[in-house]
């Protein structure tokens, strides 16, 4: 093999019609491939000097075979010369700044000085633009009267004469431009910023076309034994015909409009042999209608040669498929179905002292047939590298023979570390290292509380897993991307796992107000918490039974000497607040691990927020965190497994008495914004202050219908206590809100596009179903009914629109911030810390003197803050400060 | 006319000076850098026009921070390129 090469320089031009031609091995001039025998022609677009693709014929220019001819460029000479679609706006501004008789800069030597005064690098590429030279002047050099040169896309060039007062357009022919390009003396170039040593501006109109090698753009044979060409073959076949006639006809002395059309023709194929997607062009089609991959489409976009082969990254040892959850797990576990298992493998170096070890995988080979067996081996390694597949008979062959020096590829077992990722990537707790337990079934199994992270659910999504190949990378995955080391976020200094859905509902049913319970179900509840002792019971009841509280049960999941307090996301922030004696039990006080009062919901340990998980990192550290998170999603799937917890349609009943008070309600809004509409009406309508009368009724009847909407929820609410799941769900911080069941079971209220009612439709009215000119409520989207009671057509219809704009907002959201979030990965990729404190490029140029100005971890930091002084005071003195 | 104004009044600005041969010399030399691997300031940026800074000078940049109290930034003037 030969050695590396460090690339010197790369140097970017523009071919010359003479390099085109000394690089050609073969001027093409027939337009067919293959003669019957399946023969290339000689002279065709497959000869066999441009390189072979069938196996066993060698190329006639470099005599290999096959697989070891790089392919050679092939020529084909245009009748008459053509633009190159890459280059119009390069034409278009020559045209426009050079004389259309001497072909000089539209400049003098003055002008040139103070134009361009920073010409002192030659690197300073756009020197002078288009804006530099005044419209139709007359050349400062011969004094040639200068016309406006048009340009239409694609590749048309005219100039505008003035003839009596008419404008009058005169198509430019591409060997007419050529013809002025070739005018514009070198020193003039430099001054455009271009180099005339590697880019002549007439090289931008081709005289002469290179034709690839055929290994880029190889035929396939297709099962009936029929040849399928590239599309680049089928663009050039066009393109040779077209020139083979357009040369006949030019010989034969046709007429010029024939010969007109034909250059055009040329032109347009050309053009779409280089780029089928122009603007102002019709793509060239394939026979089936397909439009058809030329050369910018090979390279454009994110399946093209940049973005999908160069910069695409694919890998070995990794294995997908869709994701279910699995509460038992620990979140630093993942569970792997066994054929992954089977298939996925580590490399062991066998040692004197794993020999035997490694001989048992050996000898257990590829087969494992159920969980129970422990893991075989599928390859071993011999030490020249050699590689021995394991299975059938060899098994015990190949185990005689491993000594030290072999390496043993030994399938996965419960507890290796493997990287666990779904994508999009966003940030970096989008990859986390999890240990492996070999389930059954066919699923990746996580514990949902590292769902937030990944941004996971288990609707279907499917996530990837990576198994680290080398002692180092495996030792990095341990220390840096476990999955205890990355519960806090960099993102707010937070912690981002924690507990979700079930598990706040579940805790939150558990340790709300005062329950008492006796061994055998305080026993349940603990039953996968491991513990040497019960505490002291809480109180004994008059027949001699023991109980325990439920403050007591959470209290064994803490930590010994925690001390916080907080109110809990149950809290409502009371005017006057009651501390311990909340009613609400929403005061948190944990004094010495003991929960003393309050209720644990999402302040406490939820994803995002865990004031209490992030007291346990802080004050214990990550893995005693960890734990804590296993603990608590145990207990509280227990706690709510104690009660059971369902929802149902009949939840959102309410009573004879609340629906009659909603219909009150809303009657009276109704009556309110008629009242409203009469005053606008009479013009008696006082304007607010910056508003025309129109907006102010407009704001002040979306407050008359928000007020109305939120009056019918606190009618539910009263109704519904925390014996309604969705209440529970709401108060606890679960999921949804109490707006969610307002809309449920009191009234849905105004739909609204881009914040304002309802508007668009048809003239002075949003549907045919209201007067002209109707302000009123139910004209303009205000949906009065529940999602209970289900919606009027019209309601229905204008649900619709609201709903679609939130649709339409999420769509867009996501495109935009892909491509930002594209772009800064782009630019950001290769920065790095160096070891005193800066942030630089690879080239050593400083971007920020102190990592972010503070040289500290964000992820260390509290919410934003350096340190978090208000808990840490509270933590000793016991006591809110 | 227009009414010039001191940028560097403004609450949101920060402060701006510029730097002398020597104590160039010693930011080269502490962070072992050479001069173009400096971050870089136009040289018709308010700031840098407000303390009269050339191309080829180097702006200290004091900026008030949450984090860490106050955070210096250093920045090489060069000449805004056209358009
Ligand atoms: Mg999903
Ligand atoms: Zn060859
Ligand atoms: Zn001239
Ligand atoms: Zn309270």
């Amino acid at each position: 093999m030969p050695s590396p090469k460090r690339i010197g320089k790369i140097k970017f031009g523009l071919l010359s019609p003479k390099e085109i031609r000394t690089m050609s091995v073969r001027k093409i001039i027939w337009a067919d491939t293959y003669d019957d025998d399946g023969f290339p022609y000689p002279q065709g677009l497959m000869d066999l000097a441009l390189g072979v693709i069938d196996p066993g014929l060698r190329c006639k220019t470099c005599d290999q075979k096959a697989a070891d001819c790089p392919g050679h460029f092939g020529h084909i000479e245009l009748a008459k010369p053509v633009i190159h679609v890459g280059y119009t706006r390069l034409i278009r501004k020559l045209l426009r700044v050079t004389c259309r008789a001497c072909g000089r800069l539209l400049l003098s030597p003055d002008e040139i000085k103070k134009v361009s005064i920073t010409a002192e690098d030659e690197l300073g590429g756009d020197v002078l633009t288009e804006k530099d030279i005044k419209k139709e002047r007359s050349c400062p050099h011969c004094g040639e009267q200068q016309l406006k040169v048009n340009f239409e896309k694609p590749t048309t060039f005219s100039e505008v004469l003035l003839e009596d007062g008419k404008k009058n357009e005169h198509k430019l022919t591409p060997a007419d431009i050529r013809a002025r390009l070739e005018r514009i003396p070198d020193s003039d170039l430099k001054l455009l910023g271009i180099n005339p040593d590697v880019a002549r501006p007439e090289w931008t109109i081709l005289t002469v076309l290179p034709v690839p090698p055929v290994t880029m753009r190889p035929s396939i044979i297709l099962e009936n034994g029929q040849r399928s060409e590239d599309d680049l073959t089928h663009k050039l076949v066009d393109i040779i015909r077209i020139n083979q006639r357009f040369k006949e006809n030019q010989d034969a002395g046709a007429p010029q409009l024939i010969i007109e059309d034909l250059w055009e023709l040329l032109q347009y194929h050309v053009t779409t042999y280089l780029d089928n997607e122009v603007a102002g062009c019709p793509p060239a089609r394939h026979r089936s209608g397909r439009p058809l991959k030329t050369l910018s489409q090979r390279l454009k976009g994110k399946d093209g040669r940049f973005r999908g082969s160069l910069s695409g990254k694919r890998v070995n040892f990794s294995a997908r498929t869709v994701i279910s959850p699995n509460p038992n797990l620990s979140v630093t576990e993942v569970g792997i179905p066994l054929s992954i298992a089977i298939e996925m493998t580590v490399p062991v170096r066998v040692t004197a002292y794993n020999l035997e070890e490694m001989r048992e995988f050996v000898l257990r080979g590829p087969e494992r047939k159920s969980l129970k067996v422990p893991c075989g081996a599928n390859y071993v390694i011999r030490p020249d590298n050699r590689r021995l597949r394991l299975g059938g008979d060899n098994l015990e062959t190949i185990a005689e023979q491993i000594e030290p020096g072999y390496t043993v590829e030994r399938q996965l077992r419960d507890g290796d570390i493997v990287l666990f990722n779904r994508q999009p990537s966003l940030h970096r707790m989008s990859i986390m290292a999890h240990r492996i337990k070999v389930m059954d079934g066919k699923t990746f199994r996580l514990n949902p509380a590292v769902c937030p992270p990944y941004n996971a659910d288990f609707d279907g999504d499917e996530m990837n897993l990576h198994v680290p190949q080398t002692e180092e990378a495996r030792a990095e995955a341990a220390i840096l991307v476990a999955v205890q080391e990355n519960i806090l976020s960099p993102r707010f200094g937070g912690p981002i796992i924690g507990g979700i859905h079930d598990h706040i509902s579940g805790i939150f049913m558990l340790t709300h107000d005062l329950r008492w319970f006796t061994k055998s179900e305080i026993l349940y509840l603990l039953k996968y918490f491991e513990f040497e002792h019960l505490p002291e019971p809480g109180k004994v009841e008059e027949d001699g039974t023991p109980m325990w509280s439920n403050k007591q049960v959470f209290s064994m999941i803490l930590p010994d000497g925690l001390n916080m307090v907080f109110r809990a996301s149950s809290c409502i922030n009371c005017d006057e607040c009651k501390y311990t004696d909340c009613e609400r039990d929403a005061f948190v006080r944990v004094i010495d691990g003991q929960l003393e009062t309050g209720t644990i919901d999402k302040k406490s340990i939820g994803a995002f927020d865990g004031a209490i998980l992030n007291r346990i990192i802080r004050q214990c550290g990550m893995d005693r965190a960890s734990q804590f998170i296993d603990d608590m999603t145990r207990l509280s799937i227990r706690g709510i497994m104690i009660d059971g917890f369902s929802f149902g349609i009949d939840d959102e009943d309410l009573s004879k008495t609340e629906y009659g008070q909603i219909e009150d309600e809303l009657s009276k809004a109704k009556d309110d914004v008629d009242r409203r509409i009469r005053i606008f009406q009479e013009g008696q309508l006082e304007p607010m202050p910056g508003r025309t009368p129109e907006e102010t009724l407009e704001m002040q009847i979306m407050q008359v219908l928000g007020k109305a909407r939120d009056r019918t929820g606190e009618i539910a609410g009263r109704h519904l206590g925390l014996g309604n799941s969705a209440v529970l769900m709401a108060v606890s911080g679960a999921r949804g809100s109490m707006l969610n069941l307002t809309q449920m079971a009191g009234c849905i209220g105004q739909q609204s596009v881009r914040g304002e009612r309802i508007m668009r439709g048809y003239e002075e009215r949003t549907l045919p179903h209201y007067k002209r000119g109707d302000r009123g409520a139910d004209a303009h989207g205000f949906i009065l009914h529940s999602y209970k009671s289900g919606l009027s057509p019209t309601e229905f219809f204008f649900h619709a629109i609201g709903g679609r704009e939130g649709l339409v907002d999420t769509a867009v959201r996501t495109s935009q911030s892909g491509y930002l979030q594209r772009r800064l990965i782009n630019a950001l990729q290769d920065l790095k810390v160096a070891y005193d404190g800066t942030v630089r490029t690879t080239m050593g140029r400083i971007i920020q003197f102190k990592y972010g100005e503070d040289g500290t971890d964000p992820m260390k930091g509290s919410f934003g803050d350096p340190v978090d002084v208000k808990g840490l005071v509270e933590s000793v003195l016991k006591e809110e400060v | 006319m227009s009414i010039r104004i001191n940028v560097l009044d403004h609450v949101m600005v920060p402060d701006h000076q510029a730097m002398s041969e020597e104590e160039v010399q010693a930011l080269l030399a502490r962070y072992s850098i050479t001069f173009d691997q400096l971050p870089k300031v136009f040289h018709d940026d308010p700031g840098v026009r407000q303390v009269n800074g050339k191309v080829g000078d180097v702006v200290r940049i004091i900026r008030q921070s949450h984090t860490a109290g106050i955070a210096e930034a250093y920045r090489l003037v060069v000449r805004r390129p056209k358009k």
